[in-house]
């Protein structure tokens, strides 16, 4: 190699050659960042606007009115069956998945014997992999009918005499397909979501918090409940809204197993709907201009909200704690 | 001989079939969009049509309300639609409404131990079902109907489609002649307030609903309930008669059918006829009436398409278990394009024979 490759170019001419490539990709980020703001921006519009027919004609009542009928000549729309079967559904997944993905990620983390550690991350990575219609196939052909068979038909009555809670499985619905299937669905879907999340975080812990802990006779329960909880709360937090955002939005799953009748579920083993489901069932044949649409631009509007309301109140939550 | 002569002999053999065949020389394509329940049989009439007239169809099954909205939009040569449009829909989006096959809604249960076309419902029994105030099958109300079956105490559940469908809106049509309780509450549409029952999504889903649920009780396609071999039932129509949901009671009502009824829109649900099947409707084609000057070469194949298949695409109809219509019927749609679609400088643009 010859000394003249090596020595460096006049100052000034790489500083002008720096400048206005710095300048280019300065300007390619603030408009990337820009872009993704106006983005989401003309979506709430687009929205709001395809859904003010529905909102001029009904007012806030759109929002709690539990009639769906697109019957033509006697339309009434209301939201309200829809929003409940979106919210119930997506909490009841996340009151069947956090448990286990806690417990996947205390026993990646904390027990699990090296070589087997690997094998089961990847295994989980892989089902939040799967596409959702997958889950749904499996859903309603195995889910729907154990539900069917195996709990409704065989326990049904038993768990409608418990006292108190006895409503709750008290249902003349015996198809099997119901907001406890959809639940159990969702479960499934979000539980990687949330388990790889919390592994990740758990691991970030610093080895020397926990040791310490370990140091003054704390045992595995007790280091887990005092030292990483503690440390990585915010992060799990995140990782279960994580999961809801993506229950509340989940369409295809959820169609395939709910039932998609617009009534409000009074037994886990009723059918009702989600916002998702009414749209993607409902949009192919509603007219163009018709109330019907108006009603279901504004329901993808609700639940434009309702997802970001669910990452508000989060947000307010975690706040003190965050600094 | 020299080499040239040859090739050009070898030319003029290439050539010959292609001359002998001028169709091919005019391949051209129509696109239509809508209902989802044609689509089989448009897909083969199109495959047939290639090969004798040079015509063939792109046909997008995106549901009747995407084609209406796609017609309407002047984006696709033609829109399909399950329900009839009314006069006034018609008359707002310039469109002409005619008929191409007919479609049979069929009921399909499982019970076990029950046959084809075994278990009688009357219209009252079925009111009573999808308002689900029939808790068992072995009520004494169906009892008293099918002594000769074995009906066990299965609880009864109504599948529905949960998605707009022209096949929801034969059977709430069906459901609202035969109860004034019915035509006051759920009515009749593409999509209806269900009292009752779980919904899914298509033929399929509600065949799985009841396939998967002993007990269960649908609405579906005849095609798919024959193609998938589902169980179904005998209905008791208006003339009070038993019938079975097989081609000649479907073809009764073809034939009872009057063609002459404004937009081909003839009422065929529920007729007071022996040995009709109550819940038959025709599926319909939306052609607009006033072309733009580059849609007429569109419109004018697409009349072709269909005259092509009125003549020759019966048997393939029957094979896929539609209802061809009766040849009257035909006869009129060619008059009435004839005499309502027009280009742009008032020009029919249907110049074939009527008959």
């Amino acid at each position: 190699m010859s000394a003249r490759t090596l020595s460096a170019p006049p100052i000034g001419q790489r500083r002008k050659i720096g400048d206005t490539g710095d300048k280019i990709f300065a300007a390619l980020c603030i408009g990337s960042g820009g872009f993704v703001l106006v983005l989401l921006g003309a979506i709430i519009v687009t929205l709001f606007i395809g859904g003010l027919p529905a909102f001029e004609r009904f007012g806030v009542e759109f929002i709690w009115g539990t009639t769906w009928n697109p019957v033509e000549g006697r339309e009434e729309f209301g939201a309200g069956v829809s929003i409940l079967g979106t919210v119930v559904s997506s909490l009841l997944a996340i009151i069947f998945a956090v448990p286990v993905a806690f417990g996947i990620a205390f026993f990646l983390t904390e027990l699990a014997p090296g070589w087997l550690k690997r094998p089961i991350g990847t295994a989980i990575e892989l089902l939040a992999a799967v596409p959702s219609i997958i889950y749904g196939m499996w859903g309603l052909f195995i889910v729907v009918p154990f539900v069917q068979k195996n709990i409704q038909l065989a326990f049904g009555e038993q768990l409608a005499s418990i006292p108190l809670i006895g409503f709750l499985f008290d249902s003349t619905n015996f198809a099997g397909t119901s907001l406890f299937s959809a639940s159990i669905v969702l479960a499934i879907m979000i539980l990687p979501f949330i388990a790889a999340t919390m592994r990740d975080v758990f691991e970030q812990v610093p080895p020397v918090y926990k040791e310490s802990a370990y140091g003054l006779g704390a045992t595995r329960w007790e280091v887990m409940t005092g030292v990483v909880i503690p440390y990585t709360r915010v992060s799990v937090v995140g990782g279960v809204m994580l999961g809801l955002g993506r229950a509340l939005g989940e369409t295809m799953a959820v169609t395939f197993v709910i039932g998609n009748a617009n009534r409000i579920a009074h037994s886990l083993f009723d059918s009702t709907t989600t916002i998702a489901s009414v749209i993607a069932m409902e949009f192919p044949e509603s007219l163009a201009g018709s109330l019907q649409q108006s009603a279901l631009f504004a329901l993808g509007f609700l639940l434009f909200v309702i997802s970001f309301i669910v990452l508000a109140v989060s947000r307010w939550l975690l706040r003190p704690r965050l600094k | 001989m020299n080499r040239r002569s040859l090739l050009a002999l070898a030319a003029s053999g290439v050539a010959a079939p292609a001359l002998l065949r001028p169709a091919f020389a005019q391949q051209v394509q129509i696109t239509g969009a809508g209902a989802t329940f044609p689509r089989p049989l448009y897909d083969r009439w199109s495959a047939a049509a290639r090969d004798a007239i040079g015509v063939s169809l792109n046909y997008q099954s995106i549901g009747s309300g995407g084609g209406i909205n796609q017609i309407a939009a002047r984006t696709v040569d033609f829109g399909a639609s399950d329900a009839p449009l009314t006069t006034a829909q018609l008359t707002e989006r310039n469109l002409l409404q005619f008929p191409t096959v007919m479609g049979s809604v069929v009921l399909s249960v499982n019970i076990p131990g029950v046959a084809d076309n075994a278990l009688r419902l009357t219209p009252e029994l079925i009111i009573e079902i999808f308002f689900g105030r029939v808790q068992f099958w072995n009520d004494p109300r169906i009892v008293e109907l099918n002594r000769e079956l074995r009906l066990p105490r299965l609880p009864v559940s109504v599948g529905y489609r949960a998605d707009g469908s022209g096949t929801t809106w034969v059977w709430t049509t069906y459901l609202s002649r035969i109860s004034e309780e019915w035509r006051n509450g759920p009515g009749a549409g593409t999509s209806v307030r269900w009292p009752f029952g779980n919904g899914a999504r298509g033929n399929e889903g509600v065949s799985n609903i009841i396939r998967n649920t002993p007990g269960a009780i649908g609405y579906i396609e005849n095609a798919y309930a024959v193609v998938n071999r589902m169980i179904t039932t005998q209905i008791r129509n208006k003339a009070g008669q038993f019938v079975r949901p097989v081609p000649e009671t479907f073809n009764a009502t073809a034939a009872a059918a009057d063609w002459t009824a404004p937009n081909f829109a003839p009422d065929t649900i529920d007729l007071a006829l022996p040995n009709v099947w109550p819940a038959t409707s025709p599926t319909y084609i939306l052609l607009p009436t006033n072309p733009v000057a580059d849609r007429v070469a569109g419109s004018r194949n697409t009349m072709r398409f269909f005259d092509w298949a009125f003549r020759n695409g019966s048997q393939i109809a029957s094979s896929l278990e539609y209802i061809p219509l009766p040849t009257s019927a035909h006869n009129l749609i060619r008059a009435a394009w004839a005499r309502s679609v027009r280009d742009p400088s008032g020009n029919p643009i249907w110049t074939g024979p009527t008959t």
